[in-house]
């Protein structure tokens, strides 16, 4: 146990001074004049565990340590800017190293299933025993079910004990907003590529560019069928929900006809799991110059309708998939894309109904910096409309569980995260889970029903008495004893508790023994909020 | 003693009024009941009901057409232009025939977006489009608010959200039926954390959290014990739809919920395949759930299948439909009148390139408003100005279904 301790706190150490090393070298993001200012003067404990909240996956008392340590202004820049590779604790990062996910390459994987699937195909054509088709088809599905429980896995290691706290929460944000869902066909194979690839290395960047790498992944391309769309069998799909969903948002101005137009101006975008080094396919000459092969993303020229198309009003001036990038500059450069975000950015981390004013000022820093994500949760979060409201933010099952977790554990590193995975699945938020590419809802009226709040308190139940189950080598494995951590000997859950409700702290102060405190800690109206 | 804490938790509280009954006293018999079912992602009514009759369905749907009647994997024959999908051969042709089903094609809503979750939360809201968008209570909330006055109302989402159809001012209690298990907090510590809400906003919904889960566990416990010896359990839908019987028949008269998966842009289908494994699935539930309600109470209920949009009555380019507009409701129920039971019900257009809306889709001739509010007009004994509160503003269209 001792030595345990001092491994995390070393790891900790560590990522402070790296940190405040990329602080020195990255300027800040957005220009001096629209930088929002932030308070100067040191945060009470209780303003400290609300940034924490609003900023991370939930508090802790190492990151409460380090907040107050570096000082709001320079662990917002950290968080807002943090370095390409944010370095989790070893004992998590050997965990995501073990994860086949992690050893093999996509490549690699796609060709094994590729494989897998003809073994399965042949030996059912030719009749091979009893079933031998039907296992080997099994076989394959367990597979794809694994490789999508690793990316799982490796999310909630991530958000747990990555010190890049907003990168995370930021990338759970845009795998929401850019969903695909593990129910449809063979996104069980992307998903972990698609989070790692497309969104997580531009979850701080810029919003363009993180459209064009959600629409490049096969995982994108295959949930919202544009793989498919080609001249002459032209699939709306993925056009309306990039305007939809992704961009624009629905009632903002785009037409029916103008998801006819993007839906021509993206055939022929897909992917292909050709060897990358094979030369194309065979087509006219004069379609071949503008065929385009990165990685397994392709614009395969000859199925592009190079019809000229009207998009928004005006006409597309480039051809092929210079027309592609052409519509994506136009519709995020439109007005309601900055809108769109902004609100949806201000609901996911202030309220139900966040100002009028606050997404204005959001939106204005979107649109100023040209998409730029990490000033526009600068604006966001310093605006004084979001620092005015705190606690309005109803939890999310995935936002409830982590932050207990965090608070119980801090930087000890569970060894086995299933359980968390479990909780958060209890409550109907289960990660890549969601069928449809609107992503989970925020509002509280989505969470806080009756069966959700009798299932929450489930789940509070199981942190608060069996949390233990996170340390155990193997499922069956004896728990260590007691099996539940003693939150009321936190000290940040002490100055939590002192800002209660006095029916809150009736209730604790009524607890016969720490699994009783515990779930009743848990269980709190205030633990419900953020 | 669970029970008691249960009551008196409830009693507490009181918003905490639609279980109220639930508890107290089981709806007789002859108490209507009505569930919505919803099919989120706007499912291919051209498959589930065919146009026999329409060689431009043939025409418009080279690879996903379901063949005529008598041919090869045809479709079930209704009434000489219309055809069943035959997956629903064992399910819901028997309700036909037994003259307690009926469809409502070329339905639908005004909303014309296209959006799923647009035209779905329009719907649900059941409000004209150009309503003040403040509004956000839904009409079964406002069905419940009208008759928890009058009949005692017992509704439930059995969901694990509560649908936006369902919120608004009346307290409607909601839990998913695919995963009810045990292991919940015990009754001195859900007294606690009860008593920590006191007075909260979120108060009326935990007390009825605690509530709701014992009146489900308590309505389907047989079944529980029975999987529980036996080798074999429905499943999906099936054992939703069986879990749903037990409960309105014995607690609750007004129930939602949804099913997903209709979302079907590449490769449908056709009698086989993606569509039809969701159908037989649908179907499938539907007629547990007429059967499990027993007789006597299934005479007084109604199911509506309802959805937010019709799709593309073209195939597309990947053997799939696209987002179109109008779609068909279907009607279950052992009560249905003569006039209903066994027909095609509603407006009607012949099908032909040339009634398309937009050159597209089927048009829109019966306002799902219009429907639902005759429905429950009949069904509630509701005067026009009630009605009006249910759907504000809609034009009534009394098909007489009951």
């Amino acid at each position: 146990m001792r030595a345990y301790r001092m491994l995390s706190l070393s790891a900790a150490a560590l990522a402070g001074s790296l940190w405040l090393a990329a602080c020195a070298s990255h300027a800040p993001p957005d220009s001096a004049s629209s930088q929002a200012a932030v308070p100067d003067a040191p945060l009470s404990a209780a303003q400290r565990q609300q940034w924490l909240d609003r900023v991370t996956w939930g508090a802790s008392d190492s990151a409460d340590a380090q907040l107050q340590r570096l000082g709001l202004q320079r662990w917002l820049d950290a968080q807002l800017a943090p370095r390409q590779s944010a370095h989790l604790p070893e004992q998590a990062q050997q965990q995501i190293a073990a994860l086949e996910i992690s050893q093999r390459s996509m490549a690699d994987l796609q060709r094994d299933i590729a494989a897998q699937r003809q073994a399965a195909r042949t030996a059912t054509e030719q009749g091979q025993g009893d079933g031998e088709g039907a296992r080997l088809r099994q076989q394959v599905q367990r597979h794809l079910n694994q490789l999508a429980a690793q990316a799982q896995q490796r999310q909630v290691l991530r958000a747990l004990y990555s010190p890049a706290q907003l990168q995370e929460q930021m990338t759970w944000f845009w795998m929401n907003h850019f969903n695909v869902s593990t129910r449809k066909a063979e996104t069980r194979l992307w998903i972990g590529d698609y989070e790692e690839q497309a969104i997580r290395p531009h979850a701080l960047g810029n919003f363009r560019s993180l459209l064009e790498a959600s629409m490049r992944h096969p995982a994108m391309l295959l949930y919202l069928d544009n793989a498919s769309n080609a001249k002459g069998r032209i699939n709306e799909n993925y056009a309306r929900e990039l305007l939809e969903l992704h961009t624009m948002g629905v009632g903002s101005g785009y037409t029916q006809a103008d998801v006819q137009a993007m839906a021509h101006v993206l055939t022929g975008v897909g992917f292909s799991t050709r060897d990358a080094a094979a030369p194309p396919p065979r087509m006219a000459p004069a379609l071949q110059a503008d065929y385009r092969r990165q990685g397994f993303f392709e614009f395969n020229s000859s199925r592009h309708d190079y019809a000229p198309q009207v998009l928004l009003g005006q006409p597309l001036r480039a051809k092929g998939f210079a027309a592609v990038d052409e519509a994506l500059d136009r519709i995020v450069a439109s007005p309601a894309t900055a809108q769109f975000i902004a609100r949806k950015l201000a609901l996911f981390f202030i309220s139900d109904n966040p100002p009028p004013a606050l997404v204005q000022r959001t939106a204005a820093a979107f649109a100023r910096s040209h998409g730029d994500i990490a000033a526009t949760l600068r604006a966001l979060l310093t605006a004084p409309e979001a620092l005015a409201q705190q606690g309005q933010r109803f939890k999310d099952p995935m936002h409830y569980v982590l932050g207990a977790v965090r608070l119980g554990y801090d930087e000890r590193v569970a060894s086995d995260v299933r359980p968390v995975i479990g909780w958060i699945n209890r409550q109907g938020q289960p990660l890549y889970g969601h069928e449809t590419p609107d992503g989970y809802p925020v509002s509280q009226s989505d969470w806080a029903s009756s069966g959700q709040m009798a299932a929450r308190f489930d789940v509070a139940r199981q942190i608060a008495t069996r949390s233990a189950v996170l340390f155990r080598a193997e499922p069956q494995a004896a728990l260590e004893q007691p099996p539940y951590p003693d939150l009321a000997q936190r000290a940040t859950v002490q100055a939590r508790v002192a800002q209660w409700s006095a029916a809150s702290r009736e209730a604790l102060s009524k607890a016969r023994n720490v699994p009783d405190w515990n779930t009743y800690f848990l269980s709190a109206p205030e633990m419900m909020v953020r | 003693m669970q029970r008691r804490h249960f009551l008196s938790a409830a009693a507490s509280v009181p918003l905490a009024f639609s279980l109220a009954r639930a508890r107290a006293a089981a709806p007789r018999s002859d108490t209507p009941r009505f569930l919505l079912v919803f099919l989120r992602g706007a499912y291919d009514s051209n498959s589930l009901l065919v146009p026999t009759h329409s060689d431009f369905y043939y025409d418009a749907r080279p690879t996903i057409a379901i063949a005529r009647p008598g041919e090869a994997n045809g479709a079930l024959p209704l009434d000489g232009r219309w055809g069943l999908h035959p997956a629903m051969e064992g399910s819901v042709l028997p309700l036909w025939q037994r003259k307690q089903a009926c469809f409502v094609p070329f339905a639908g809503t005004d909303d014309l977006s296209r959006s799923h979750f647009e035209t779905q939360d329009s719907i649900e809201l059941g409000q004209p489009l150009e309503a003040h968008p403040g509004s956000r209570s839904g009409f079964m909330n406002r069905l419940a608010q009208l008759l928890q006055g009058r009949i005692g109302m017992a509704p439930m989402a059995f969901t694990a959200q509560l649908p936006l159809c369902m919120r608004g001012p009346a307290r409607i209690a909601n839990t998913a039926l695919a995963n009810v298990g045990k292991g919940g907090v015990d009754a001195n510590r859900s007294r606690a954390i009860a008593a920590m809400y006191a007075g909260t906003a979120l108060a009326p919904a935990v007390n009825e959290g605690f509530a709701v889960r014992e009146t489900v566990l308590r309505g389907i416990q047989d079944e529980m014990d029975k999987a529980g010896r036996d080798a074999i359990s429905a499943k999906g839908f099936s054992l939703v739809a069986q879990r749903m019987a037990t409960l309105m028949r014995d607690q609750f008269d007004l129930g939602f919920v949804d099913v997903g998966g209709w979302d079907t842009h590449v490769n449908q289908g056709g009698a086989s395949g993606n569509l039809a494994n969701r159908l037989d699935d649908l179907g499938r539930g539907l007629a547990t759930f007429a059967q499990e309600m027993g007789p006597e109470a299934w005479r007084h209920t109604v199911v509506a299948v309802v959805s937010e949009f019709g799709r593309t009555f073209r195939e597309n380019g990947n053997k799939g439909t696209d987002h179109g507009h109008g779609t068909a409701y279907w009607l279950l129920g052992g009560g249905l009148s003569a006039q209903a039971g066994g027909q095609m019900v509603g407006e009607q257009v012949e099908v032909s390139e040339a009634s398309l809306f937009q050159n597209r889709d089927y048009p829109v001739l019966n306002d799902y408003r219009g429907v639902l509010g005759g429905l429950f007009a009949r069904m509630y004994g509701l005067s026009p100005a009630q009605l009006q509160q249910v759907f504000p503003q809609a034009a009534v269209q009394d098909l007489r279904l009951v």
